[in-house]
């Protein structure tokens, strides 16, 4: 066994289990907490996959901004104690069921669909995954998106701000 | 590296996609929701690099990258509207909050 698959193991059992602890916890700030252990641990996948740059990116962005802006909002709004009512036993068994029902139905399409061959594809560049073959295709081919994100991104903080300032009372 | 198949990041993507849906479906709290739908975002990305690396190409890598930037803007206008709506109602538990105008 190769020393990939033992990490590929590990990271894997990691990522799944923090995200069921994300689920499953009571305390929401753990569940923030565990969201940042899960996002790691698919910066490792990235790493594995020759991402590098993809996989720094992931952790400044969403275990360095998203989720210290989640766990702001969260103590801000004072909601870390336990009082979320939880919903009933049957409402949880079904969606139980439909989201197990759900991942049966991927699995089986990826069964029909993919052939079962491992990770054998095209040869890969040498400089595949860098941040300067990144940046070439970025500011090439997908230069009118790229752009457009920056409107996205205008758009986001005009919102957020006028949302955040307004007041409630003069309504 | 090659003996690790694509079809297993494909299961692997696919459990945390279910782990997400499942998170929307018991959960009310809504930050636990919003926080469920950046692991359903994750799953997507993470099958995007898989893929990407199979065919040695790098375009999953710049929609990696543009899913992200929609996941950040998602999250902040997200978040604002979810403190206005404390400020209003005092909860952010979704089963009080089932009308569209108020």
């Amino acid at each position: 066994m190769e020393i990939q698959n033992i990490i590929f193991v590990i990271l894997s059992a990691l990522t799944l289990m923090c995200a069921l602890g994300v689920v499953f916890s009571k305390n929401p700030i753990h569940s923030g907490l565990l969201l940042v252990l899960t996002m790691f641990s698919i910066s490792g996948h990235y790493l594995l996959l020759h991402a590098q740059f993809v996989a720094i990116v992931n952790i400044i962005v969403y275990a360095g901004a998203v989720m210290v802006l989640l766990l702001f909002v969260l103590m801000l709004l004072n909601l870390n104690k336990d009082n979320e009512p939880q919903k009933s036993i049957m409402v949880k068994i079904i969606g139980t069921l439909s989201a197990g029902g759900i991942m049966i139905s991927m699995v089986a399409v990826s069964k029909i669909f993919l052939v079962q061959k491992s990770m054998q594809g095209l040869p890969v560049a040498e400089d595949f995954g860098y941040v300067k073959s990144l940046g070439a295709l970025l500011f090439t081919d997908y230069i009118l998106p790229f752009e457009l994100a920056s409107i996205l991104f205008l758009a986001a903080i005009v919102g957020a701000v006028f949302l955040g300032t307004r007041s409630v009372e003069n309504k | 590296m090659d003996l690790i198949g694509y079809e297993n990041y494909f299961w692997l993507s696919t459990a945390l996609f279910s782990i997400g849906i499942l998170g929307i479906l018991i959960r009310r709290n809504m930050i636990i929701l919003l926080m469920c739908i950046e692991i359903m975002l994750n799953a997507a990305n993470l099958m995007f690099i898989a893929f990407s690396y199979k065919w040695g190409n790098m375009d999953g890598h710049i929609f990696v990258f543009f899913s992200m930037l929609v996941a950040a803007a998602e999250a902040a206008v997200g978040l604002a509207l979810m403190v206005l709506i404390y400020r209003k109602f005092k909860t952010v538990d979704i089963s009080y909050l089932d009308k569209l105008k108020f």
